[in-house]
Formats: C-alpha cells, structure tokens, sequence
C-alpha cells in the first residue's frame, strides 16, 4: 500500500520481504498500550524520583524543596538506615526459605496428588485473596495476641516461657509476611510442576533412580523456573513490605517500607524518601541478577 | 543362548481397574534372547501388561518372573528391566551424553563415560552428545531413547509403541534398524505395538491380545496362515470368512457345505466345533478364473462368482467377487504380467488348494478384528 510506483520492486522476493516486515511492525502496535501504561506509571515517576531524591534535604512542605543536585542524600540515607535494609533482607530471606519449603510440598501435592480436588485446592490457595491484604494482616494480631490461642498453645507445650509473647517480634512480621506471600510462592511452583511429564518420573525410576534421587535429577530440576520464579516473586515485594512490621511489629522489628513511609507521608521528608526508594530497587534489581545468573535458568525465566 | 535362567515369566497376571478388567488372568512365557511382540488394538491390555512387567503397575493377581526371580512386587528401580517409551521421555533438561548415561551413573557405574560414548556410536549418534533432546529429529530421539535403556545391559528390554510418533518411512528404517540391534546384543525384546506388519517385520513370537486375553501366540508366519480366531484372522491382514456347514469330518478331509458347493479343508486347519463353521481364506490364497475354465484341478472350486470392483494398485489387483448367496469375496491377484485383467460384471470361479483354508468356530464374530476408520491413526 505504502509502495509508490516508484519503489516498484524488480523481483518478487523484496515484496515478500516487505510483506513480513510490515506484519512484524503490526505485532508491535500491540506493545503500545502496555508501553504507554508503564512509561506514564513507572518510567516517568521514577524519573521524578530520581530528581526528588537530588533535593536539598534542608527543605521542607512549607518552605519548598530546591533542586541542589545533593549527591550526598545517598550516603546519609545508607549511613541512617542500613540497618533496615540489613533487617529487611533478612526478614524477607527467611519469610522466603519458609515460604519455599512449605509452598513445594504444598504445589507437588497439588500437581501430582490432588486427583479430582485440584482445581478446588487451587481455588484454596488463591481464597486469601478475596479480602483484603490489610484486613488479613490485621486478623493474624488477635491469632498472635498475647492471650491469643497460638501463644498460649506454645507456653503450654514449653515452646515459649509463660511471659513471652509473638506479637510485637520478629517472628510475628516473618510470619506474617510468610503468610501474604505464600500464594505467590505455591502458585508458579505449581505451575512448573504441574508441566513436569509425570512419564519423565517413571523413565527415571525405570532407570535405576529411586523416588528420592528421581526428584533430585529430574522433578527438582524441571521445577526450577517455579522456584525462580516463585522466590523472586516473594522476596522482593517482602522487602519493601511496611504492613506486616507496621501492624504485627514494634518499630524495632521496621523495615526500609516503613521508613519509607514515614519519611514520605509523616516528615515530608521527601529527598531521603526518594533516595531510600531507588536505593532499594536498586539492591533489589542486583540481587536478582545475581540469583538469576547463579541460578542459570536465564533461558528459562 | 537359550538360557532357560533367564526367560521371562507371567504367571496369571491379573489387572483389575475398578470394574475394568485390563489383563485376564495371563500365563505366557519369554524365552531368553528372542523378539517378542505383544500385539493388539488400544485398550487390549497389552501395554498394561508392558507396565506391569516394568514395575509401573501392580498386578491385581498373579506373578512376574525372571528365571526363577520373583521381581512381581520388586520396585521398577529395582527390576532387572528397562523400558523405550512411547513417547521416548527423555530428560529435556539433559544432553544426550547425560541422558544416555543416566541408568549407569545411578547404579554408580565408575567407566561409565566410556561406555556411554560407545552406546552413543552404537544408535550413530556420534557428534549429538551434547546437545538437548529438543535439538533432535523424532527418529534420533527414538535411537536416544533405546541408547539410554539398552546401556543397562537389562534382561528385558520392554518397547511401548516406539516407533508410533515416526512416519512410515522412518519407521521401517527403525523397525530393520531394532532387528539388527536386537540380533546383536541378543537381550529379550518385549515389544508392544497396535501394528501388525511391525510386529511381523520383527518379531520371533507374536502374542495377539484382545480384551486382557491373548487369542493367539506364535510365530508370524503360524498366525498368519493358521490363525484359530476371527479375531486373529482379521487383525492380522485380511481374510474371507465365509459361513458353512460341516458334512464330514474324515481324518484326512473335512467336507464343509458351502452354500450347496462342497470344498475341503485339512484337519490340522481346523478349530472349530459343531455342524456350522467360518471358512477363512487370506484374498491372496483364492484364485479367479473365467467361469468354467477350470484351470486349478485339485483345487476347492466355487462357482458362480461375478466381479464387482477392480482395483488396480501395481504390484497387485484387487478384486471384489460378489458370490450367489450375497457375499463379496476379496482376491488379490499378483500382477505378473501374465494374465490379463478381469472387468467388472465378468463370470468367474474362484479357486484355492485345500491346505489354504482354516475352519473358526461358528459362534465368533466374523467382524472381530476388523480395523474400524478410528483405529488406523
């Protein structure tokens, strides 16, 4: 259509050749949404934060914020609140070992010994999500309260002495963040186990694997875009999470999400907002290439 | 060769699915070192009974033996025993070099790299060791996936429809190639297909099952020209099946009563009870000549057949016959160029030697066996 007489090809190949070029050039019209969607929500916000977080930091919601190029943001931000960060990724790491080791024995279940109950146990799996992130977070302080069923259970049993409480420490906010990930956790793990040829299982125990070993060399390997995937998908939103600290915590068990948001929303403390922000997102980033590289399923992602 | 230590052994081997029977109460014996085919159309129970063999399975009743080794209740990693699937499942995340090696490795085979490598020449694979099985053509995945079982030296090798995925032509360059394997390392092949020239292509002994029951067991060419059931007579290639009636059973001949025309049949042809019968005759055992020429003496005659269909398909012509009583007869005539071509509406006689017939049992289905459009893939 678009070629003029002028371009009108000696051979027929060229035609064929532009034909494809200009289907291919269709099937990236369908990118277009998408992209815009993310360049408004994502890629120019970010841009703003980046700015933000050059301010002045001496600034304020009265007085306004001037753009200083104030490089040295990042450094009081990393010396304030590494220790956050530090607790962050370690809540975030153990809520994500936890939420590994119980989500695969969970989506193995499901894949290969739910039966006819499959779908109904998937449906389980995904239920919490019919309320609210906040509400849930909220009904696991009065499971974990003081004189609450669980902490009285674990000082009849010993577990805990008769003062101690699970409310208001670490365990409370790993629990609770091992509790709102594990649907993102089970639900990939499922879906690679799920395509795992259950025919492969038998082929190795044909050939001289036990059940332990077949898993090792074959099931376990074959799932490993589900762990992936699933430990990325836990990991990093549990290391920005501020509910679970904010709700089931004290500020002594706050992670970088609540300074986050304190900084943002109480001090108006925007330039050591921002900069908290791109720090994290950036650590974040970097361990998951690491992971990813490490892990060598790049071409499985 | 034949060491009787080693022959595989089922012993009323029973499966029960809920309410379905898959294998009834089987008793077979494999000889050590020979080609065995399981053969029969899906659902038979022919690859339930593979599975059994193979420890994926557990019989309902009955036992499996290896020798004198009870392996019924043994673990599938345990068996003396590996299997080519029907869909070969290889290890997508392996190479062939680890696939190959697999089976060695977990038995803690120390030159087990050696070894691999020979196996790898030995399906001519030399050069594909590490690639993935994705990178393969069907027909090389079908050499990986027999590597991969045959480096375990097993006492049996089961093969579950393993040449069902390849086109035809491959497959029969497959089926000669699996022959000559398997006359190499002389290990017992146990070889389960829907597909009859496969299994005559390559088998030593065939068992035709049908609904959990083997109806026959031989070798190729005794099944063929002597099967004693319908089933059989029609599962493996084509026969005429002709409703008669036993006049006399001398030691020598049997006379049947054929529509009023009398013919005979050898009695070691015969199985079948009673005063009503099947005559069975294979299309290319009968003979079409002009009406009353009498060509054949000595030979059975029926007369009074017109043609109703030429088929002409190169190295034969088909021709159907349609007899007084209704019936159309199939003859298949080799195309030696030496007779010349009947059309139809031509009067004919149909003639074949007596030693060609068999006589069925009267109370078969004269449809058993037959291949319904679903069944031809």
């Amino acid at each position: 259509m678009t070629s003029g007489p002028s371009q009108a090809p000696a051979t027929g190949a060229p035609v064929v050749d532009g034909e494809t070029a200009k289907r291919r050039g269709w099937g990236w019209l369908l990118l277009v949404p998408g992209m815009l969607y993310l360049a408004v929500f994502f890629v120019f916000p970010t841009i703003q934060l980046f700015f933000t977080s050059l301010y002045d930091p001496s600034g304020s919601f009265e007085r306004g914020y001037a753009m200083t190029w104030q490089f040295g943001n990042y450094l009081d931000a990393v010396r304030d609140t590494w220790n956050l960060f530090v607790r962050s990724f370690a809540y975030a790491g153990i809520a994500t070992v936890v939420c590994l080791v119980l989500g695969y024995p969970l989506a193995y279940a499901i894949a290969f010994k739910s039966g006819r109950w499959k779908n109904f146990m998937l449906v389980l799996v995904i239920a919490p999500f019919f309320t609210s992130f906040l509400l849930r977070t909220l009904a696991w302080r009065t499971i974990l309260s003081d004189q609450g069923p669980v902490t009285s259970f674990l000082q009849t049993i010993g577990m805990l002495p008769d003062d101690g409480r699970l409310l208001a420490t670490p365990v409370a906010v790993i629990a609770g963040l091992i509790y709102n990930f594990m649907p993102f956790m089970t639900l990939p793990l499922y879906a690679s186990l799920d395509k795992v040829d259950y025919r492969l299982v038998e082929a190795a125990g044909d050939l001289y694997s036990s059940p332990f070993t077949g898993f090792r060399k074959v099931t376990f390997p074959l799932s490993l875009p589900g762990v992936v995937s699933g430990t990325l998908l836990t990991f990093i939103p549990a290391c920005g999470d501020y509910i679970n600290a904010e709700l089931l915590g004290t500020p002594k068990q706050y992670m970088v999400g609540n300074r986050i948001q304190s900084a943002f929303l109480t001090e108006h403390n925007y330039p050591l907002a921002a900069s908290l922000s791109l720090i994290l997102m950036l650590v974040v980033v970097l361990m998951v290439f690491v992971y990813v590289r490490r892990a060598g399923t790049e071409d499985l992602l | 060769m034949a060491d009787i230590d080693k022959d595989l052994r089922l012993e009323r081997l029973t499966k029960r699915f809920g309410d379905f029977l898959a294998v009834d109460d089987l008793t077979l014996t494999v000889p050590n070192g020979s080609f065995f085919a399981l053969l029969g159309p899906s659902g038979c129970g022919k690859t339930t009974t593979l599975r059994m063999v193979a420890g994926l399975e557990d019989p309902t009743l009955g036992q499996v033996l290896i020798g004198d080794q009870d392996i019924t209740h043994l673990r599938p990693y345990k068996r003396p025993v590996n299997t080519v699937f029907q869909s070969y499942a290889l290890f997508p995340h392996l190479t062939i070099f680890e696939n190959v090696a697999f089976g060695l490795r977990r038995r803690g085979v120390k030159d087990y790299k050696q070894k691999t490598m020979d196996m790898i020449d030995l399906v001519q694979l030399s050069g594909y060791a590490d690639r993935k099985p994705s990178q393969l053509s069907g027909g090389q995945q079908q050499r990986v996936a027999l590597g991969r079982a045959l480096i375990n030296e097993p006492g049996v090798l089961l093969l579950d429809e393993p040449l069902g995925a390849l086109d035809l032509k491959l497959r029969r360059q497959m089926q000669i190639e699996l022959k000559r394997i398997q006359t190499e390392i002389e290990v017992t092949f146990v070889h389960v297909t829907h597909d009859q020239e496969e299994a005559m292509t390559m088998a030593d002994t065939i068992a035709v099952m049908n609904h959990g029951l083997i109806e026959q067991m031989g070798a190729p060419g005794d099944l063929y020209e002597n099967p004693r059931t319908t089933f059989v007579a029609n599962f493996l290639g084509q026969s005429n099946l002709i409703r008669v009636d036993v006049i006399d059973t001398a030691d020598d001949n049997i006379v049947v009563d054929c529509y009023g025309q009398k013919v005979g049949v050898a009695p070691s042809r015969a199985h079948a009870e009673g005063k009503n019968a099947w005559l069975g005759i294979r299309p290319e055992k009968l003979f079409a000549g002009a009406a009353g020429a009498d060509e054949h003496a000595g030979s059975n005659v029926l007369t009074g057949g017109r043609i109703t269909d030429v088929s002409f398909v190169g190295v034969s012509t088909q021709y159907l016959v349609a007899m007084p009583w209704g019936q159309e007869l199939m003859v298949f005539e080799q195309n030696t160029g030496h007779r010349s071509l009947f059309r139809n509406g031509d009067h004919v006689d149909i003639t074949w030697a007596p030693a060609h017939a068999f006589l069925l049992d009267a109370h078969q289905d004269a449809r058993a066996g037959m291949m319904t459009p679903e069944d031809t893939e």
